[in-house]
């Protein structure tokens, strides 16, 4: 019997070994090379064109199966309970009675009656508002085969089904093995090598050289999730001697960013596998990471930033005004303190579309790794980011209306 | 998230909601939904970590008490029935409704008299049937905001029960609560329009 299997076995290793051969050559060639040179094959416009073609399709059958049982096919959520009264906002009319308040030449006015305008404006706000509904993840007009974003999804045709299989098999089978692969290849090469480059003198080579390090950690952690991004206004990109603020929708945000120029992001120093990634970080580029005991300290966290800004050498620091989703206590310390360094500050604007695949993390649903699983079997992370005209201290801005500045 | 088919037979007691309060079923319906929006962990009931979390009402100075008056007291949690309750009271009055005598049906959830109530409750905080010196300077110090000072607030305080005082035990009841309101239109005030 042994002749019988050797053959097949000797045939079978060769197999194994001609396949891994492959796909080591695909990944390097397609993946890593061109993080490092930061140059893009445009594979990915036609892998969407592709998707959106599909994905219309997969609607206009929706549609028409819809129109022959006489159902309706999406539960329009925004449609509103209330009218809301157009007499006067709820700002205006808390300013009208505290300004009267103010005039201290008349008495203040206040009449038994002034609480039910707010009493009925309460009530309104309770029934229908319009921040609720930033907050829930939006419904497609078109389905883009993930049943994760269609809640009304029901079985109507053969044919949709066996796509939407199709593409389950495509996204769990091809695609998420070989985003995990990158993801993995891409960190342990960036701890390496960023190691590696905290040995050298600290002179302009070597920051040179960890720049390009961490860029090609950020571009592999992109490409592994399939992230396509348009960068606009690059004119306003951030400069070496400020702080860069910016909306904070999913964990992603940070690496997003950092997938055009190197940033220095601030937080807590984790243990595990982040605090290692973290520690290989600050290695070969300044970071701001605080241990523990130092977080409460408002002082010295301000302290630290106004000289990481002042070195003209060191990037621009990142900062999410609304608070990381890894670190929560970061919120309290920087909703005062960043605005308070008296430094220029670069907004930035984060804009991601879920027609293939949604970014937001519900973190009551679902912890980070499902959170990352979910973003990797996903058709892709597309998004735009806008760099806003950069502000200085001398307009007296306060926080509140730095963050009302919105999109 | 969201129920897979929004029908009148899902909402619970649906028929005698809509007796007692007087919803159509559209917008019984309505609200439904938005109460199941509302409890982002479907847990049947709100809590006041629910409510917290519109935006727009912890801009309001008063969003605590609106909050608080859904409450029962003593409960923790508001169930639906609850819920259309407390809305109830502001359903505008409908224009063609004959008068009828008080004994022979119940008041209306949306009748002056209940409104009223509801905005007596607010500055009610204990539910002693008074609105003391204490609780209305509380009120107006929430209203007026920090601009105001002590002695202004005092004053404005002390002018307002004067007014409204009439039996001079330096409270409010809900009585002389309701006389000095007599001229004020209450319906137009204190109702939601609710779409069709």
């Amino acid at each position: 019997m042994d002749w019988f299997m050797s053959p097949a076995d000797e045939l079978l290793s060769k197999y194994l070994g001609l396949s891994i051969n492959v796909w080591l050559t695909l990944v390097f060639g397609f993946l890593i090379v061109p993080a490092v040179l930061g140059v893009s094959f445009g594979i990915h416009k036609y892998y969407m064109r592709t998707l959106l073609c599909i994905f219309e399709w997969a609607t206009l059958q929706m549609k028409l199966k819809a129109k022959e049982k006489n159902h309706q096919l999406y539960r329009h959520y925004t449609s509103g309970i209330v009218s809301k009264m157009p007499d006067s906002t709820l700002r205006q009319e808390i300013q009208d009675l505290r300004r009267t308040a103010d005039c201290l030449s008349l008495e203040p006015r206040f009449d038994l009656a002034d609480v039910f305008f707010f009493c009925r404006k309460g009530l309104e706000s309770i029934l229908d508002d319009d921040v609720t509904k930033c907050f829930s993840a939006q419904e497609l007009e078109s389905w883009n085969l993930l049943t994760r974003s269609n809640l009304n999804f029901r079985y109507t045709s053969l044919k949709l089904l066996a796509l939407w299989v199709l593409g389950v098999v495509i996204r769990y089978c091809v695609l998420l093995p070989f985003r995990v692969t990158v993801a993995v290849t891409g960190i342990f090469l960036f701890i390496v090598l960023s190691t590696v480059v905290g040995f050298l003198p600290s002179t302009k080579l070597r920051r040179y050289l960890s720049d390009t390090v961490h860029l090609m950690g950020y571009r592999l952690c992109v490409r592994s999730l399939s992230g396509v991004i348009t960068y606009h206004n690059r004119e306003n990109k951030p400069k070496n001697d400020g702080i860069c603020v910016a909306n904070h929708t999913t964990p992603i945000d940070g690496i997003i960013l950092a997938n055009d120029r190197c940033y220095s992001l601030v937080g807590q120093l984790h243990g595990g596998l982040l605090g290692m990634i973290q520690r290989a970080m600050v290695k070969s580029s300044p970071h701001i990471w605080f241990e523990r005991a130092e977080v409460k300290d408002r002082h010295l966290v301000a302290k630290r930033l106004r000289d990481h800004v002042a070195d003209e050498n060191k990037h621009p620091v990142l900062i999410f005004p609304e608070g990381t989703c890894v670190n929560n206590t970061s919120v309290m310390m920087f909703k005062k303190g960043s605005f308070e360094i008296g430094c220029t500050i670069y907004p930035a604007a984060i804009k991601y579309d879920s027609r293939f695949g949604d970014a937001f993390w519900n973190s009551s649903q679902s912890g980070l790794v499902g959170y990352l699983l979910r973003l990797m079997s996903s058709w892709a992370i597309v998004c735009s980011v806008w760099y806003l005209p950069p502000m200085n201290r001398k307009g007296c801005r306060t926080e509140t209306i730095q963050s009302e500045r919105r999109f | 998230m969201g129920s897979s088919s929004s029908r009148l037979s899902n909402v619970p007691n649906s028929q005698e909601l809509m007796q007692e309060t007087g919803f159509s079923a559209a917008h019984l319906l309505r609200l439904y939904e938005r109460f199941q929006f509302l409890d982002k962990d479907n847990k049947g009931h709100l809590r006041s970590e629910d409510f917290e979390a519109v935006r727009e009402l912890s801009k309001n100075p008063i969003g605590d008490r609106i909050v608080e008056a859904f409450f029962l007291p003593g409960q923790e949690t508001v169930d639906f029935p609850s819920f259309v309750r407390v809305l109830a009271h502001f359903r505008p009055k409908e224009k063609n409704r004959s008068r009828e005598g008080a004994q022979q049906e119940p008041e209306p959830a949306n009748s002056r008299n209940q409104k009223l109530k509801f905005a007596f409750r607010l500055y009610d905080r204990d539910g002693d049937g008074k609105i003391s010196r204490v609780e209305l300077l509380q009120v107006l110090r929430e209203m007026l905001g920090m601009q105001v000072t002590e002695e202004q607030l005092e004053s404005i305080a002390e002018r307002a029960i004067q007014e409204a005082d009439l039996d001079k035990d330096d409270a409010i009841s809900f009585d002389e609560f309701r006389k000095s309101l007599e001229k004020v239109n209450i319906d137009h005030k204190m109702s939601i329009r609710f779409l069709k």
